[in-house]
C-alpha cells in the first residue's frame, strides 16, 4: 500500500536505529520517552520495535486510549440507552469493554439492539432507514473523532433527522498531556506526540505545554519509520539541550492542523470538565453539545443517569494509563486477564496498553 | 488515537468520495475538507478524510531519509 | 415441486423421499440406503474424521457452505496423512429455505467432491422450524487411508525443521469478513477453498520425510503454529516478509486494523519437514496447481517447554506472535 510500504523498510528503520542507539549511547543515562496515543503503542508492539534500542530507553505508554480513559460512570450511559429499549451504534473496541460483568456484547446477546459501525456516519444512514427507531451514538475519542460526530449532527440538521442522538464521552488531549506532565512524577523525557489527533488540532496547542514543562516532543506518523525517526529528533534535542515541538509527520500534519475541522468541532461542541480513568477530573477536557445542539443530547433526551463502578479488584487499568506502571506489574495480567476474559478496558481495546503488551508477547 | 489509513481517491461525487486503499475501496465523507481531486491521496479515519497526504513532502522526507540512513 | 423447503420435508414421508431423490439424482450417487454405506476394510491404517460447518453467510466470493463441507474434511484428512476417500454429508435446513438455493449448495458440494476425487457415500437431511438454524447447517465425516509409513502428527515437530505454506494466508477469513458487509468495503478478496488431496500425493511421491501437516483454518496461521509449538514443545520463529499474502487481503486487513495472521485459510496446508529437503519441497509444489506460491517462511528454532512462537517483522523488529483469543473484532479507531 502506498505511504505505507515504504514506512515499513527494514533497511531504512535499521539505519535510523543506528543512529537512535548512538544517540542513547552518548547519553549514558536512562531516558524515558513516553508515547501517548494508543495506535502507537500497538504499531510499536505490533512491528516489534521494543527491543531494537538500547537498554537505557524506556518507552512508556500514556492516556491515549480513548475506551480505557473513559470511565465506568460513561459507558453505564451507553448500557442504559441499550437497555431501555434504544438502538445503540457504537465502534468495535466498545463491544467488549466490562462493566459489572457485562459488555455491550453480552447484552446483544440478551436481545438488546445494538450494532457496530465503522463510521459515525453509518448510524446516520441507519437512522434514516429505520425512523421508527430511537438511535443512539456512543461518542468516544479524542479530536481526531469528534470532529466526524460534529459534522454528522450537523447533517441531522440539515436532513431533519430527529431519531439519532448522541452520548458525548469525548477527551480532548492537551489538558491530558498537561496534567500529567504536572504531576511530574513520571519524570518523562520526551514525548512522542498523538499523529492524528495533531492533523486536526495542528503543532500550535503543544508549544505552550512544551515552554512549561520543558519537555521535548514530537508530532509523530504511525508507521515503524516515523516512530523510529522520531525517537531520533526527541533523542538529538536531548543531546543538544533543546526543548521544543517537532513535526516529524510532516506529510500529514500542517503546523496549524485541519481548520475547517476545528471549527466544525467548535461549533457543535464546547469544553467541559471530564473524569479520565487513572487522571481523575481534568478542567476543559471533555466535550459536550452547545446549546442549540442539546436536542441530540441521548442523556438529556431519555433522562440517563450515570452510574458510578470502582475499579475491578486488582486492575491496574488507572495506573497504566497514566504510565506509572506497566501490564507486567498487574498481578492479573496474562494470568486472568486476557483479551478472551478481559478485566479492564486497557486488555479489551485494540489501543489499550495492555492488549499492545499482549499481542507482543511481554511477559516479564 | 487513532486508526487513520491512506488512500487514493478514485472519484468524487460531492460530500463524499470512494477511495482505494491498495485495492480495498469504501465509500468516504469528505465534509472536513475543502478541495479535493480524483488522484489525492488522504487520511481516512472511521469513514471521514481528515486531510489531504502532501506527496510532495512526503517523498522528499523518504528520499532525505534514505540518503542519509540507508546503506 | 414446491419453491420452499417446509417441515414435511424432513419428516420421512414421500415429501422426503422425493427431496432425497432429487439430491441423490444431483450427486450423481445411487444412495442405495440413503443413509448407510457398506465397504470392504483395506489393510493399513484408516483415518476418519468429522466437522460440522455452519458458515455465515453461506456464500462468500469463491465458496460456499457446500464447497466448504467437502473440503474441509478431505483436508483434515489431508493433515493426518491419508488419501481421502469416502465422505457422509448430513444437512440441517431451516424451514422456508428456497429449495433452489439448497440444491444450489448440494451441486457445489457434488462439484468440490468431485475435485477432489472422493465419493459421498452416505447422507441425511432435517428440517427444522424457522429459527431452529440459521438456513443451513452441514456435517460432514470422511474416511481414507493413511499412506504407509507415514506418521504426521502435530506432535513431531523437530529443531531443525523448515516451516512451510503452500499458499497466500488469510483469504477464506477476509471474504468472508468482506461478505458480512458491515463496513461497506468493496474488495476483490476470493476464498482459497480448494482441496490440499495433490499437495500430499505430491509430497509422497517425492518422498518428503514431512513431521507435521496442519490447515490453518480457524484463527490463521498464528494459531496453528502455536498448535504445533504447544504439541511439539517447540520454538518456532517465522518472517514477516516471507509469509505469502494477496495485496486485498492485506490491505483489507490494513482498513479494519485486524492481523491477516489471524483469518482462517480453507486451502493451505502448512509442512514441517527437516530444512534439507526444504528447497526440494517447494520446487515440487510450485508445479501443482495448488501450491503455485509455496514459501518457506521460517524455522522450528529450538525447544520450548510451553511452545512459543516468533515473528520477524518487516520493520526488522522480534516479536512473539501468540495464539487468537476471542474473535477478531475490526479496530475502528
Amino acid at each position: 500500500m502506498r505511504f505505507i510500504d515504504e514506512y515499513r523498510d527494514g533497511e531504512l528503520v535499521k539505519g535510523i536505529v543506528g543512529k537512535v542507539n548512538e544517540l542513547l549511547e552518548e547519553l549514558g543515562r536512562e531516558v524515558k520517552i513516553m508515547e501517548v496515543c494508543g495506535t502507537h503503542t500497538m504499531a510499536i508492539a505490533r512491528h516489534g520495535l521494543r527491543n531494537l534500542f538500547r537498554r537505557n530507553l524506556d518507552l512508556i505508554s500514556g492516556p491515549g486510549c480513548p475506551v480505557c480513559v473513559t470511565p465506568g460512570s460513561g459507558f453505564s450511559l451507553v448500557f442504559q440507552a441499550a437497555e431501555t429499549g434504544r438502538t445503540v451504534a457504537t465502534f468495535g473496541d466498545m463491544m467488549r469493554v466490562p462493566l459489572n460483568g457485562r459488555s455491550l456484547s453480552t447484552l446483544r446477546g440478551e436481545g438488546f439492539d445494538i450494532r457496530v459501525v465503522y463510521s459515525p456516519y453509518d448510524a446516520l444512514k441507519m437512522a434514516e432507514e429505520e425512523p421508527e427507531k430511537e438511535f443512539v451514538m456512543a461518542g468516544i475519542g479524542f479530536e481526531t473523532t469528534s470532529p466526524l460526530f460534529a459534522s454528522v449532527i450537523l447533517e441531522c440538521n440539515r436532513r431533519g433527522v430527529r431519531n439519532l442522538r448522541l452520548i458525548s464521552l469525548f477527551r480532548l488531549m492537551p489538558p491530558a498531556l498537561n496534567t500529567l506532565l504536572e504531576a511530574g512524577d513520571l519524570q518523562i523525557d520526551g514525548l512522542i506526540l498523538p499523529g492524528h489527533v495533531s492533523t486536526i488540532i495542528g503543532v500550535k496547542p503543544y508549544v505552550e505545554i512544551v515552554e512549561k514543562h520543558g519537555v521535548p516532543a514530537v508530532v509523530t506518523g504511525f508507521e515503524p519509520v516515523d516512530i523510529v525517526e522520531s525517537i531520533r529528533m526527541i533523542l538529538r534535542q536531548l543531546v543538544e539541550n533543546r526543548r521544543m515541538v517537532e513535526n516529524e509527520y510532516t506529510r500529514t500534519v500542517r503546523h496549524e492542523g485541519n481548520v475547517k475541522a476545528v471549527r466544525l468541532m467548535q461549533e457543535v461542541f464546547k469544553p467541559v470538565d471530564a473524569e479520565w480513568r487513572g487522571l481523575g477530573k481534568i478542567a476543559g477536557s471533555g466535550l459536550a453539545l452547545r446549546e442549540e445542539f442539546r436536542l441530540f443530547d441521548a442523556v438529556e433526551a431519555y433522562g440517563l443517569k450515570p452510574v458510578e463502578t470502582g475499579e475491578p479488584p486488582g486492575c491496574l487499568c488507572g495506573e497504566v494509563i497514566r504510565g506509572s506502571r506497566k501490564p507486567v506489574e498487574c498481578r492479573l495480567y496474562r494470568k486472568i486477564c486476557r483479551p478472551d476474559n478481559p478485566v479492564g478496558p486497557c486488555m479489551v481495546s485494540s489501543e489499550g496498553t495492555c492488549a499492545a503488551y499482549y499481542y507482543a508477547g511481554i511477559e516479564k | 488515537m487513532c486508526l487513520g489509513i491512506p488512500g487514493r481517491i478514485e472519484e468524487v461525487r460531492g460530500t463524499e468520495a470512494t477511495v482505494s486503499f491498495g485495492g480495498t475501496r469504501r465509500s468516504v465523507r469528505l465534509d472536513l475538507l475543502d478541495n479535493v481531486s480524483v488522484g489525492d491521496y488522504v487520511i481516512v479515519h472511521a469513514g471521514f478524510a481528515i486531510e489531504v497526504l502532501d506527496q510532495e513532502t512526503a517523498l522528499q522526507m523518504l528520499n532525505t531519509l534514505r540518503e542519509v540512513f540507508r546503506e | 415441486m414446491r419453491d420452499k423447503i417446509v417441515l414435511e420435508h424432513g419428516a420421512g414421508g414421500r415429501l422426503m423421499h422425493e427431496l432425497i431423490g432429487e439430491i441423490s439424482r444431483s450427486l450423481k450417487e445411487p444412495m442405495k440406503g440413503v443413509d448407510k454405506a457398506v465397504f470392504k476394510t483395506p489393510s493399513g491404517r484408516i483415518a476418519f474424521t468429522a466437522d460440522s460447518f455452519v458458515m455465515k453467510p453461506p456464500v462468500v466470493k469463491g465458496c460456499d457452505i457446500g464447497m466448504l463441507s467437502v473440503n474441509g474434511t478431505v483436508n483434515d484428512l489431508v493433515t493426518m496423512g491419508a488419501k481421502p476417500e469416502y465422505l457422509s454429508l448430513s444437512l440441517i435446513v431451516e424451514e422456508g429455505l428456497d429449495k433452489g438455493f439448497l440444491m444450489s449448495i448440494i451441486e457445489s458440494a457434488r462439484d468440490a467432491a468431485r475435485r477432489a476425487r472422493v465419493k459421498i457415500a452416505t447422507g441425511d437431511i432435517k428440517v427444522v422450524e424457522k429459527g431452529g438454524c440459521d438456513k443451513i447447517f452441514i456435517n460432514t465425516s470422511g474416511v481414507g487411508r493413511v499412506y504407509s509409513g507415514v506418521k504426521a502428527s502435530t506432535l513431531n515437530a523437530k529443531p531443525g525443521d523448515a516451516v512451510i505454506v503452500t499458499g497466500s494466508v488469510g483469504d477464506h477469513g477476509a471474504a468472508v469478513l468482506a461478505a458480512r458487509g458491515e463496513f461497506q468495503l468493496e474488495t476483490d478478496v476470493s476464498s482459497d477453498c480448494m482441496p490440499l488431496t495433490s499437495i500430499l500425493e505430491t509430497l509422497i511421491r517425492k518422498r518428503i520425510p514431512f513431521h507435521t501437516l496442519i490447515d490453518p483454518t480457524r484463527g490463521g496461521l498464528a494459531t496453528s503454529l502455536n498448535e504445533v509449538a504447544e504439541s511439539s514443545r517447540a520454538a518456532i520463529q517465522v518472517e514477516e516478509e516471507k509469509i505469502p499474502v494477496k495485496k486485498e487481503v492485506s490491505s483489507l486487513c490494513e482498513v479494519l486494523g485486524i492481523d491477516f495472521l489471524y483469518l482462517g485459510c480453507e486451502g493451505r496446508l502448512i509442512i514441517f519437514t527437516p530444512m534439507e529437503y526444504a528447497e526440494e519441497t517447494v520446487k515440487a509444489l510450485r508445479r501443482t496447481e495448488t501450491g503455485r506460491e509455496t514459501r518457506l517462511i521460517g524455522s522450528v528454532t529450538g525447544k520450548s517447554k510451553t511452545g512459543e512462537v516468533r515473528i520477524l517483522t518487516r520493520a526488522g523488529g522480534l516479536r512473539s506472535l501468540p495464539m487468537l483469543h476471542g474473535i477478531p473484532l475490526p479496530r475502528i479507531c
